[in-house]
């Protein structure tokens, strides 16, 4: 299971609170978070994600984070001199629902149920993110998620992917059609957008 | 355990991968072709298919044929509008990146797309080869999101027939290999009219119709050669070569009469017929319907029917043409009551025709039996004109005075078929030259081609009309035409005039208006099942002249089958065995 490009190797974090559009998990290394746009997966059957937010922040949000690194060379130091800080830090990141797996087929809408709290979160492989991607449904649910930055994350939602494609280009231009397809009444949003993705 | 299903389903997607790419080279055999989709439409105005982002709009042409696959039904139509589409509206307002192919890319056919208007003419057959369902005049339309392809080789051949005895081929549809083929039974059946603006090839394509009809053999025809270039041989201007001749090509088939002997020799033509016409032969009524060429008043006009009177039936124009001077002219109007001054004029005028080498004073046997007697033995007639053509005068006489004889001639041969005592005459086609000069408004009630025109097929004689200026021809006239070839036209009204009283003469109007001004016209009419582009035919090479004389030949059937490419056998096959 556990082989080197396992799914144990691409473990990153925790689900730790989850609705049905969306779940925040918690990384187990500090500041080793999901790219943004990046996709993740959870539970069983496993549910895909689109990473739109990583935060990193103080366990007790009651205790206001100081500086105290003045007069000290380098950060590496700052850590050195206070090795308590990595233990009263998180960094969490939220993911949009984008779709499923049922059975033998994957489903690009919202699944009936939210993974399940402490489900294991694992960053996608190449193979997966082509495969999850061979239907680009999804992107209207990054569109319509409501999200201050659902456009941006649209952008490097493709654009993270199409890194994973044997074809990158003609994976891009699909995607083009796609946005086009669901943004054909917004021409201003669309063209913002392709901007974003255009290689 | 995550990992187990997705990396199953993930060996079941390797081993499906090739059968989905499979699945994909499928659709894309069965899609070839492929437009769009009809997104709307209406009966009368025809259908709006939007483009597949696939396809761009400048393959789509006007005039091209287009099916749609409906549910019950397949559609045959013709592409008759194209325009571009978008579904933002401000589209247009917005400054756009479009330096960087991938957004403009992604825009095409999404954002911004082509769409074609379809006006869907006919239905046909669901399955390809079923002789069983003939195609037939669509009443109508594809739902919503039906498959628009551009039409295959195979669908026009089923459209416009193969080529055999009925059927002519009178070219090709536009970009395409297939032959489109004019019902002769058809075409001779009413009259047929033959437009464009000078130069446009309306000579070429009436040699082509007048070759389909020889070779039909459904009728004969005359020919009232202006110009003299349809019996032996003409000038194609444009590649200034010599183009043969009907005569030329099926010489025992066709007769050739001359007014102009001279001409014709030096033409190196050998008239079969010399025609002469007597005075005696022209009627008060040829007078009146030289009036405008003539420059006679109405008066002085309808005084030719006094001296009739006076003279009495086919002696008048000798004796008056033989009065001495005006003075006697004069006495004569006394004596018949006519206004000195109008019959004045007419001596004048009349004496005119003198020059006229072809009228004399008796003419021996009369012009029109020879011609009558050439057309019963099945032969085509084609007089020369010669050096006369150019004098619309004479040209209007001669061939409404002939006309006349033979109209009366098949009236009588007619009446005896009905009452038993005769056989049918043989269909004539009359061909005419600047028809507007006979069959305006107010000349056409007047000439016997008017009354050939509205009394139709009712004895046997139509009219193929050719002219430069069809909104001059009298509407009642025009109106009877059953099959309009037209080649580019400029005029607005004349536009109008060929087109009135047809379906779907808006999209047609477009499609008139983008004409290429050499060998292109639009058909329709009796003769093909619905308006078309047609690219017409050679005519003028050696190989052409071969094909015309060869005839509808098997050869033809053979040489659909060996253009078809695989795919096309297959589905051919298909169809055959099921």
């Amino acid at each position: 299971m556990a082989d080197g490009d396992g799914l144990m190797s691409r473990i990153i974090g925790e689900v730790v609170a989850a609705a049905s559009t969306s779940f925040v998990a918690q990384c187990y290394k500090l500041n080793e978070g999901p790219p943004l746009g990046s996709f993740v997966r959870t539970g069983s059957p496993a549910v895909f994600g689109v990473v739109y937010q990583v935060t990193t922040e103080p366990l007790d949000s009651s205790r206001p984070v100081l500086a105290r690194g003045e007069g000290l060379e380098t950060e590496e130091e700052l850590f050195r001199n206070n090795p308590q800080l990595s233990r009263l830090f998180t960094t969490r990141f939220e993911a949009l629902i984008a779709g499923f797996w049922e059975g033998e087929a994957c489903k690009q809408f919202l699944p009936p149920l939210p993974p399940a709290v402490h489900s294991f979160a694992y960053a996608c492989s190449p193979e997966e993110v082509a495969r999850f991607t061979e239907s680009l449904e999804f992107i209207s649910l990054l569109l319509n998620s409501g999200l201050p930055v659902a456009d941006e994350l649209a952008g490097a939602c493709l654009r993270g992917a199409a890194s994973a494609q044997a074809d990158g280009p003609a994976f891009l231009s699909r995607a083009g059609r796609a946005l086009a397809g669901q943004l054909a009444g917004d021409v201003p949003r669309l063209s913002a957008i392709l901007r974003r993705v255009a290689p | 355990m995550t990992e187990d299903s997705f990396a199953a389903s993930g060996a079941q997607n390797g081993a499906t991968g090739p059968n989905h790419h499979q699945d994909n080279q499928l659709i894309n055999n069965q899609d070839q072709g492929f437009l769009g989709l009809v997104v709307e439409g209406s009966l009368t105005q025809g259908v709006e298919v939007r483009l597949d982002p696939g396809t761009s709009v400048e393959n789509i042409k006007a005039g091209t044929f287009v099916t749609i696959q409906g549910s019950q039904y397949r559609f045959f139509g013709v592409a008759t509008d194209i325009s571009l589409g978008n579904s933002d509206a401000r589209l247009k307002h917005l400054p756009l990146d479009l330096g960087d192919p991938f957004i403009s890319q992604a825009l095409l056919g999404t954002v911004a797309y082509g769409t074609v208007s379809v006006f869907p003419n006919l239905v046909m057959p669901l399955v390809l080869g079923d002789d069983e369902v003939a195609p037939a005049a669509a009443k109508t339309i594809p739902p919503q999101f039906s498959r628009a392809y551009s039409a295959s080789e195979a669908d026009v051949a089923i459209v416009f027939g193969q080529e055999d005895e009925r059927h002519f081929w009178i070219g090709n549809p536009l970009d395409m290999e297939a032959k489109l083929c004019l019902n002769l039974d058809e075409l001779v059946k009413r009259s047929i009219g033959v437009f464009g603006k000078s130069g446009t090839g309306k000579t070429f394509l009436t040699r082509l119709l007048l070759v389909g009809i020889l070779q039909g053999g459904q009728a004969s025809s005359l020919i009232f050669d202006m110009h003299s270039e349809y019996g032996h041989g003409g000038r194609d201007s444009d590649r200034s070569i010599m183009v043969k001749g009907l005569k030329q090509l099926f010489p025992s088939q066709v007769s050739t009469f001359t007014l102009d002997e001279e001409s014709s020799r030096r033409r190196g033509s050998t008239p079969d017929e010399i025609v002469r016409i007597g005075y005696s032969e022209i009627e008060p009524e040829d007078v009146e319907l030289l009036r405008e060429t003539l420059n006679l008043s109405d008066v002085a006009a309808s005084a030719a029917f006094n001296l009739e009177q006076k003279f009495g039936a086919g002696k008048w124009m000798e004796a008056f043409l033989d009065l001495e001077d005006r003075a006697a002219v004069f006495d004569l109007a006394a004596e018949i009551q006519v206004q000195p001054n109008a019959l004045g004029s007419l001596y004048n005028r009349l004496t005119r025709l003198k020059r006229f080498g072809f009228l004399v004073k008796d003419s021996g046997r009369a012009a029109a039996a020879r011609i009558i007697e050439h057309l019963e033995r099945g032969k085509q007639v084609v007089l020369e004109f010669g050096r006369y053509g150019d004098d619309l005068t004479a040209y209007i006489l001669v061939s409404n005075l002939l006309s006349r004889r033979i109209h009366d001639a098949y009236v009588r041969q007619k009446e005896e078929a009905e009452g038993g005592t005769g056989k049918e005459p043989r269909p004539l086609v009359l061909v005419i030259e600047e028809a507007h000069k006979f069959l305006s408004p107010s000349v056409a009630p007047q000439t016997i081609f008017g009354t050939i025109a509205r009394e139709m097929r009712k004895y046997n004689v139509t009219l193929m009309v050719i002219d430069q200026r069809p909104s001059v021809i009298s509407s009642e006239v025009m109106s009877q035409v059953g099959t309009r070839l037209t080649c580019a036209l400029d005029d607005e009204r004349d536009i109008d005039a060929v087109l009135a009283g047809t379906s779907g003469s808006r999209q047609l109007r477009g499609v008139l208006a983008r004409l290429e001004p050499k060998q292109q016209a639009l058909i329709f009419g009796h003769a093909l099942p619905m308006p078309v582009v047609v690219h017409t035919r050679e005519y003028g090479s050696a190989e052409s002249y071969a094909q015309l004389t060869r005839g509808p030949m098997r050869e033809s059937a053979d040489a659909v089958e060996s253009s078809e490419t695989p795919e096309e056998r297959l589905e051919r096959e298909v169809a055959e065995l099921f």
